[in-house]
């Protein structure tokens, strides 16, 4: 049996958590991207569950000093940040908030039910800005690990592909 | 003074382990030693991008090495200080980048081996060993396309192009043989399911290599002598100067932090 107290705490952490953002792309909490895993309470003791996007993302170190201080800000103190690393994360966990303030964002979200592709399939991304699929990639690898370059042959606008993974 | 190098107690698991964790550190240092001289922007990034998921998995596996051996040992002391004949790295990984095809072709034939091998390990019976391979697979596999579609851009690009390639390829070979290497300290490993018989993966990579070197005009070198050794530390004298400038750091202010 959860006590109150112990589920009120959890429920508080968990919003506490919930709201840092992405430093990358701050229009994405860790909740909508599925970065959050779990967050549980032992002894009155808080440890959230974070799981890294991409193996190296240099961003993972700062998501967890920000969750740190994003509980210290509601009061709670001593908290744990672990890594888990199975299941491995995707861009299907990503919310249909997500993908829409993504988009809205002028990132064009990852295609739902993206896990592994054809190595060398034709993907069809519709252009943030214009919606067009008159779309095509100019590089595989973007500004952040999480992201490829495109180009739209409609509006003439290069945007962000956030990748499927 | 120098800060001396740790000892390692290289069990079987030990072992497995900072082998794959040294072929990923050493080609994301090559990888990243393009970063601001790749011959175009995007390059620049792809390459840095490519590297920085390497160096992430190596992380994961020192991390699990440590683990594993019990030790004082973590992932920085692994990096930072070990020598040229304590690392266990592919003699592939370690070779210099060259110029863009060289590169590529790097990329491209430890690439189609690393996919295939990370997503058999997906099946490991060793939790944590199933786990990095679940993320690291999702990896090889943009990493496998990127260099795949280069080296068939240059290979029937031009001339010079395609004479590059070439020469890169042949270059290579020699040491994509180690790729497939396994000993006794692999056997029971893979016996106990721990770890994936590189023999199993032989056929599709030569079958990947094959198509891509075809399409991109190229001619596979006729499989002759293979050069051995850096799974047991034997190294060509291009890691030393990479672990120099890697470790320099460490070496000279020992336990220095950001």
């Amino acid at each position: 049996m959860v006590s109150a107290a112990t589920s009120n705490l959890r429920q508080a952490a968990w919003n506490a958590a919930a709201s840092v953002v992405d430093p990358e792309i701050p229009v994405l909490t860790i909740a909508d991207l599925g970065v959050l895993r779990d967050v549980t309470v032992h002894d009155g003791r808080v440890e959230v569950a974070i799981t890294p996007t991409y193996s190296g993302c240099p961003a993972m170190n700062m998501i967890a000093l920000e969750i740190e201080l994003a509980l210290a800000r509601d009061g709670i103190n001593g908290a744990t940040i672990k890594t888990i690393l199975s299941p491995a994360w995707t861009t299907d966990w990503m919310s249909d908030e997500g993908r829409r303030k993504l988009r809205d964002y002028g990132v064009a979200p990852p295609q739902a039910g993206g896990s592994r592709r054809a190595l060398f399939g034709v993907e069809v991304v519709a252009c943030p800005q214009c919606g067009s699929n008159e779309t095509q990639v100019l590089s595989e690898f973007g500004s952040t690990s999480c992201k490829a370059l495109w180009r739209c042959n409609a509006c003439r606008e290069p945007f962000d592909y956030f990748k499927c993974h | 003074m120098a800060t001396p190098s740790i000892t390692v107690s290289e069990t079987p698991l030990v072992l497995y382990a900072l082998r794959r964790a040294d072929d990923a550190l050493i080609l994301g240092h090559r990888l990243s030693e393009w970063c601001g001289h790749a011959p175009a922007m995007e390059e620049d990034m792809a390459l840095a991008n490519i590297g920085l998921d390497l160096i992430g998995q190596a992380r994961e596996l020192y991390a699990y090495a440590a683990t594993a051996e019990g030790k004082a040992n973590d992932e920085d002391t692994f990096a930072y200080l070990r020598d040229v004949r304590q690392y266990r790295n592919l003699l592939l990984c370690e070779q210099p980048n060259g110029d863009f095809a060289r590169t590529i072709l790097r990329q491209f034939l430890y690439s189609a081996f690393a996919d295939a091998y990370w997503r058999a390990m997906m099946a490991s019976t060793d939790a944590t060993l199933a786990a990095i391979a679940a993320k690291s697979e999702k990896e090889s596999a943009y990493h496998l396309r990127h260099s795949a579609e280069w080296v068939i851009r240059l290979g029937d690009g031009t001339e010079e192009s395609h004479r590059r390639a070439k020469e890169a390829v042949d270059h290579l070979w020699a040491f994509t043989g180690e790729l497939f290497h396994a000993d006794d300290s692999d056997a029971a490993l893979i016996a106990d399911g721990i770890a994936v018989d590189p023999e199993r993966l032989r056929a599709g990579w030569t079958d990947m290599v094959a198509n891509v070197l075809a399409t991109a005009t190229l001619t596979q070198p006729k499989s002759g002598w293979m050069q051995k050794g850096g799974r047991s530390g034997l190294h060509s004298e291009h890691l030393g100067h990479l672990l120099s400038e890697l470790q320099s750091l460490q070496r000279t202010f020992p336990g220095a932090t950001w």
